[in-house]
């Protein structure tokens, strides 16, 4: 009996030690300690010297134009590109659903960006943006390449949309056709039967029935574009001045850049509530839609 | 979802229409891969003509100023050994946590999926604190510690998604037959997870590949130990005008990807699909 008892704990200890080791050290004590230097005037560089100034930080961030700012141009974002995204996923899913002679070299090519990490990605369309765009813009005339891109606070908004939604569409877009390909046929013969016409068959049949692919795209979809960071840096770095920078980035920039790191770490503390707070609503919204085939 | 295959006229249009979206879609290549053979001057001239002449040598020029093979050895050994690693420990806690649900067990199951919303902003300040504590920083191992760290949630949820599925039966089988319980798992619950493992290994592959802000926060002065992200980033941030040497050097950066996806699309594709479905 002695024997089992400690045969188990050496199970438990070979089994999960290792992971509850490194998570530990990497995720948890970490974030522990998030909540303790928030409320300091942390510099990042000697732990000791980390004075306890209370809610200092929070007075700091409410007078800080900076932050607000890049909370309110995340919250933009997020709304325009997980609409947009999401709206583009499901189109090349319906369309790519159907018997194309190209359709597997076409779902290829869609999801093609997402297998490059965000920081070249961002390099790329910062030449194309620059370079590639207004060279079409002399050859066509087209007002839509002659805008400043990147050289504005809207435009460079709209730019990093559009890289985003290119980079995303591919990844929701294979969610996407997996969840049509599993529909029940005979629930879609029976509407068409019935006389429902396609509009009434894609709102009132499809869209319920692939409700939990329809969760995981736009939780995916609204916690990558709410934490975006990579594509930030590498295409606007921000800019012009900090009229592009997101929360992630903003964060990034208060400790590495200013060497603030308590007043980093507090920033980071309400980013991590508000992303909670962002994604757990909207997954729980979206649930509820959800029916059983 | 239609009920022939038959090829009308609509799926004609259709299938014009996506092809032309997937051209657009893919120009950005386009404009990458030939302007990296054409001199600074005809880039400025005429970014979207095919190049006159084939400037090779652009590609010689990054290639030895970048150092890329050594740049690649890092992102490859930095990831395979990631990946190695979280395969591991992820899969035989998930396999403990499903046979074993004891009340800590639970908590600690709820406390990892918990943990997949924190935002790695929210943890990486104290994080460079302890790796300089733990003497983890500028070392590869360091990273690759990192790695498991992060990467556990995510593939420990999904090896439990699948565990769950798996029958007992063949376990207790095999104790009968004199199996030791690490026996069970490496000889028999392991090679049956090959699956979700393929999924496992490809999304963390993809995410540890490309990853850029780890790297400059652990790996940090250590030019040694520069990735592909770090590597692309610094050679960009000195040629930002100088076209013909940042767009070779974006080229060959992304190449690796690009053929791996190319290689193994069919599993990245399913895996993808798996684990967002389970996920």
């Amino acid at each position: 009996m002695k024997n089992k008892k400690l045969s188990e704990w050496m199970q438990q200890f070979v089994f999960v030690g290792p992971g509850l080791l490194f998570f530990v050290i990497v995720v948890f004590i970490p974030f522990l300690l998030g909540f303790y230097y928030s409320f300091t005037d942390w510099n990042g560089l000697d732990m000791n010297k980390a004075h306890w100034t209370g809610l200092h930080n929070l007075h700091l961030i409410a007078s800080d134009t900076n932050f607000w700012h890049s909370l309110g141009f995340t919250l933009k974002f997020t709304v325009v590109t997980v609409i947009g995204a999401n709206v583009l996923a499901f189109l090349l899913a319906m369309v790519l659903s159907r018997p194309l002679k190209t359709r597997s070299i076409l779902r290829t090519v869609f999801f093609l960006p997402n297998v490059i990490g965000g920081i070249l990605l961002g390099f790329i369309w910062q030449f194309i943006f620059t370079k590639g765009f207004t060279t079409i813009g002399d050859l066509t005339n087209l007002p839509f390449f002659n805008l400043p891109w990147l050289g504005t606070p809207t435009t460079g908004f709209w730019g990093i949309v559009i890289v985003f939604i290119w980079q995303t569409a591919g990844y929701m877009m294979v969610i996407y056709i997996a969840a049509l390909a599993g529909l029940p046929k005979d629930l879609t013969e029976a509407a068409r039967i019935d006389g429902a016409n396609s509009f009434q068959l894609l709102w009132s049949v499809i869209v319920p029935l692939i409700m939990p692919a329809i969760t995981i795209c736009l939780f995916l979809t609204t916690s990558n574009a709410f934490k975006m960071f990579d594509l930030n840096l590498s295409l606007t770095k921000g800019g012009p001045g900090t009229s592009t920078q997101s929360l992630a980035f903003n964060v990034y920039a208060e400790a590495l850049n200013n060497n603030r790191y308590g007043l980093g770490t507090m920033k980071a503390m309400l980013f991590f509530f508000a992303v909670s707070l962002i994604t757990v609503t909207q997954v729980w919204f979206t649930k509820r839609r959800e029916v059983e085939a | 979802m239609e009920r022939k295959a038959n090829y009308s006229v609509p799926t004609l249009l259709l299938e014009i229409a996506a092809i032309l979206l997937g051209l657009i879609f893919l120009s950005p290549f386009y404009f990458v891969l030939s302007n990296s053979v054409k001199t600074l001057g005809e880039i400025l001239l005429n970014a979207a003509k095919w190049p006159s002449t084939y400037h090779w040598d652009n590609y010689k020029k990054v290639w030895e100023q970048l150092d890329f093979p050594h740049v690649f050895m890092n992102s490859l050994l930095i990831t395979a050994f990631s990946v190695a690693g979280i395969v591991f420990i992820s899969s035989m806690m998930a396999y403990r946590l499903v046979r074993r649900p004891t009340v800590f067990n639970k908590i600690l199951f709820t406390a990892l999926v918990a943990s997949m919303i924190i935002p790695f902003q929210s943890v990486m300040l104290q994080l460079v604190r302890i790796t300089s504590l733990l003497e983890l920083r500028g070392h590869m191992y360091g990273i690759i510690v990192c790695y498991f760290g992060f990467g556990l949630a995510l593939s420990m949820f999904l090896f439990h998604g699948f565990i769950k599925s798996v029958p007992l039966e063949v376990e207790e089988a095999a104790v009968v037959d004199g199996c030791t319980p690490y026996g069970v798992y490496f000889k028999i619950v392991f090679p049956l997870l090959t699956p979700i493992m393929v999924t496992v290994i490809i999304l963390n592959t993809l995410w540890i590949w490309n990853d850029y802000l780890l790297p400059v926060l652990v790996i940090g002065g250590n030019k040694d130990l520069t990735t592909i992200p770090l590597g692309i980033t610094k050679f960009f941030g000195a040629y930002t005008k100088k076209w013909d040497l940042a767009l070779p050097g974006l080229a060959i950066g992304i190449a690796p990807i690009i053929v791996f996806f190319l290689f193994l699309q069919k599993y990245i594709v399913e895996g993808i699909t798996a684990g967002s479905v389970k996920g």
